[in-house]
């Protein structure tokens, strides 16, 4: 519909009107290809998803779920590999977090701004990025031979933790920061000391941040091999490690830390650097589980992140 | 920096000088009409008191418009409701020389009582104060403003002597009276514009200081009292 | 100071050359003011002239920041105590002043828990004594009414007006003895700032308020005393009436005639 209708004596369109002829010409490019790019790659992830559900999903079972490795490719199974996964990630949060988010607190809120915290700040970020056999490489230095804790699920937990303690503090630091300053303001125009602050205010209202970083990084400690197999993850454990309770007093064991492990991707790497075929489906499986796994912890990261999001807004 | 509310401002004084122009020539042809027993040129000034109305009341609207849509502050506010005042003042100095005519108008019908000497010396005077207190007004004069209202004496002076003149010709000669009368009330007309004057001058005292002088006899001579 | 005040007025807060400087940058000079209580306090002047760093001197603030230094006296009445001083704690100093920020900032928390937080880290915690307080402050702030059935409902749930109310209930909670209020209705459309000038003027009753404000007619209307600040100097103070009808100093008239700033 032209705006000019009454004094359009031809059909030759206007200068202004070509122009934005022209420019919607280019938006619909644009949009088309960001459409193509996206849809290639999205054809790339499920080509992937589609050979690892293609060899393996037919192999998954109540059967493979709940057995141990074994010689015979149709009895091994992967209790063993994900129990190690949930205690070695148990050990790894229970360490990660409180030391994770401590230390953020302290640098955003406590810590002076001075030449000092600068350097630690840069270098948190530079640890983000070193490459995890650096840090499994460390482990084995200082843990396994050091400290004697031996090729167990402590260290294991202990070199993950180290692994995402960086991410950990940058995503709590992000979350604090997004609290805003007029609300800190608030709190201490109320004669609030810095730690009433903080505890009643800051941590709580970044508390949907700090859950998510911390289930992406511990996401990401899910799937890391290389630290592991340095410091001696082995791969054909048939047995679980030790219960975390006893029949005598104290009741609670943690003989369990000590105990040899193996984890899901160690378990698969076993099984992919065997000959046989059926091994391979074995891996493929297993590879479906993790795969699992790691998008259940980001759904719930997600979900953590939209229920807190509706409660806090700025 | 230019405000849109100087302009307002200005055009509001230059209405008001010229309703104050207007003023004084109807008092001028007043006294005129007396002096040269023109009837006609004092029904002239009868009508032309509608004009000076209705400056009046444009003068009053534009002020309020001023007051509630600019909201002035400080010496802007004091200027406008000044301004509102003297329009005031203005009307009822024109209303004075309205009745003044009508006395004219009287007096014509029956020949001169005496030559009129006093009352053209009042008139000038008040005529000289009318002019001052305006002037004293668009210059932001203060000190003129106290001159105008020590002026005002010499008016009443005079207003005294001329009714002691009037009565011993009425005590005289009964006949005279009415004629005495209503140069009488002409004599208290002018006192009254006089008068009227020494107000838009006290208004001005207040409009420049910021302190309101009004009904204290006499003003104070000095800004710091 | 006290040639302006009429003789019923005490003084409540008071400067004494005060000079503030973010890091090397002075941005208060030798600044002096006497603040009387129960009486509304307006400061007014063009964008960086202080006022605002001024307030914040006042409930140390700007301790919150690195780098801040303050020169200079600010005496608290009755005690007479210098709140600027090197060995007072800006904690004490703000469990006596509140402050009312521009932009309402409650906590995203219950309508009831903001207003309870002040009180709760004095001490108090038994609900009783919270609830009497809520409700007290509540209606102190005008808004009781709108809220009493919904007190554990989000305070993100209201209004910018109400959001506001609920912010001067949550800083009468801990009955403060002067009331700092920056630019309070800025954020606000002109109802919910009627309502809040209307609030303040019964507020004086109890409370010494500072309003700083850069709408002078909202300082005409709800002060008794203004102070006009310029670049970091205190140009004029004076009673309201006064400073908006004949003012002592050209700046001054300058500035309320709206020939600058």
């Amino acid at each position: 519909m032209s705006l000019n209708a009454a004094t359009d004596k031809s059909t030759e369109p206007s200068p202004v009107r070509r122009l934005i002829a022209w420019r919607k010409r280019l938006d619909r490019f644009f949009a088309l290809e960001g459409l193509s790019v996206m849809i290639l790659a999205l054809l790339v992830l499920l080509a992937l998803l589609g050979q690892l559900a293609f060899d393996g999903l037919g192999r998954i079972s109540w059967r493979f779920l709940t057995s141990f490795p074994s010689r015979f490719p149709a009895q091994a199974g992967i209790l063993s590999a994900w129990i190690g996964t949930m205690l070695v990630m148990l050990v790894t949060a229970l360490t990660a977090v409180p030391l994770g988010v401590g230390a953020a607190i302290y640098l955003e809120e406590y810590a002076p701004k001075n030449w000092v915290t600068e350097l630690i700040e840069i270098n948190i970020a530079n640890l983000a990025g070193v490459p995890s056999i650096v840090y499994g490489l460390m482990a084995l230095g200082l843990l396994v031979y050091e400290l004697h804790l031996g090729q167990s699920i402590l260290t294991a937990g202990l070199t993950l933790a180290m692994l995402i303690l960086p991410m950990v503090i940058i995503a709590t630091r992000e979350a604090i920061r997004s609290v805003p300053p007029h609300i800190r303001e608030a709190a201490y125009a109320l004669g609030a000391t810095k730690w009433q602050t903080v505890r009643h205010h800051v941590v709580p209202y970044s508390t949907g941040g700090i859950l998510t970083g911390m289930i992406l990084a511990l996401s990401r400690a899910v799937g890391e091999t290389a630290p592991l197999i340095t410091i001696g993850a082995l791969s054909f454990i048939a047995f679980l490690p030790h219960p975390p309770w006893q029949s005598e007093f104290p009741f609670i064991s943690m003989q369990w830390l000590l105990d040899p492990f193996t984890v899901m991707p160690i378990q698969m790497f076993n099984w992919v650097s065997r000959p046989q075929e059926e091994f391979h489906v074995n891996a493929a499986a297993a590879g479906l589980v993790l795969l699992f796994m790691t998008l259940a912890m980001n759904a719930l990261a997600i979900v953590v992140r939209a229920r807190y999001r509706k409660r806090i807004h700025w | 920096m230019h405000r849109h509310i100087d302009e307002e401002l200005s055009d509001l004084k230059q209405e008001l000088l010229r309703m104050g122009a207007l003023v004084e020539e109807q008092i001028e042809r007043a006294i005129r009409s007396l002096v040269d027993r023109d009837t006609e040129l004092a029904a002239r000034v009868i009508e032309r008191d509608k004009l000076v109305n209705r400056f009046d009341v444009e003068i009053d609207e534009t002020c309020i418009r001023l007051l509630a849509l600019q909201a002035p502050a400080a010496r802007d506010l004091r200027f406008v409701t000044t301004a509102m005042k003297i329009s005031t003042e203005l009307e009822r100095m024109s209303d004075l020389s309205e009745n003044i005519c009508e006395r004219v108008i009287e007096l014509n019908e029956e020949p001169q009582l005496k030559p009129y000497i006093d009352i053209p010396r009042m008139a000038n005077r008040a005529m000289q104060m009318v002019r001052e207190a305006l002037d004293a007004f668009v210059r932001y004069d203060a000190a003129l403003a106290r001159k105008v209202c020590a002026d005002d004496d010499f008016v009443d002076d005079l207003t005294h002597q001329l009714f002691r003149e009037l009565l011993s010709f009425m005590l005289e000669n009964p006949a005279t009276i009415t004629r005495a009368i209503r140069l009488t009330f002409i004599g208290k007309y002018i006192e009254r514009i006089a008068d009227h004057a020494t107000n838009i001058s006290e208004l001005v005292i207040y409009m420049v200081e910021g302190k309101i002088v009004r009904h204290m006899s006499p003003p104070a001579t000095s800004p710091d009292a | 100071m006290s040639l302006i005040a009429t003789s019923r007025d005490v003084l409540k807060i008071e400067a004494r050359s005060l000079s503030f400087y973010y890091g090397t940058l002075q941005a208060l000079r030798e600044v002096s003011i006497g603040v009387y209580d129960r009486r509304v306090t307006a400061m007014i002047g063009p964008s960086g002239c202080g006022k605002t760093t001024y307030l914040r001197c006042l409930n140390r603030m700007h301790d919150l920041y690195p780098g801040n230094r303050y020169e200079g006296e600010v005496l608290l009445y009755p005690d007479k105590v210098n709140i600027v001083g090197p060995n007072i704690d800006p904690i004490e100093v703000r469990m006596r002043i509140g402050m009312v920020f521009q932009k309402p900032n409650p906590f995203p928390k219950s309508i009831y828990e903001n207003v309870a937080y002040g009180v709760r880290i004095r001490g108090t915690s038994s609900p009783i004594d919270l609830d009497g307080v809520v409700e007290r402050a509540l209606r102190d702030a005008a808004l009781w009414a709108e809220v009493k059935e919904r007190l554990h409902a989000p305070a993100f749930n209201l209004s910018g007006g109400q959001q506001q109310r609920l912010c001067i209930a949550r800083a009468l909670a801990t009955d403060p003895e002067l009331m700092l209020f920056d630019e309070p209705t800025s954020a606000l459309d002109p109802t919910a700032t009627g309502r809040i000038e209307e609030l303040i003027t019964v507020l004086k009753q109890r409370v010494a308020i500072i309003i700083v404000t850069h709408n002078m007619q909202q300082a005409a209307r709800v002060s008794d005393y203004t102070a006009f600040m310029y670049e970091g100097r205190m140009v004029e103070y004076d009673r309201t009436d006064k400073m908006f009808t004949n003012p002592s100093d050209k700046l001054t008239e300058d500035y309320v005639t709206g020939r600058f700033g």
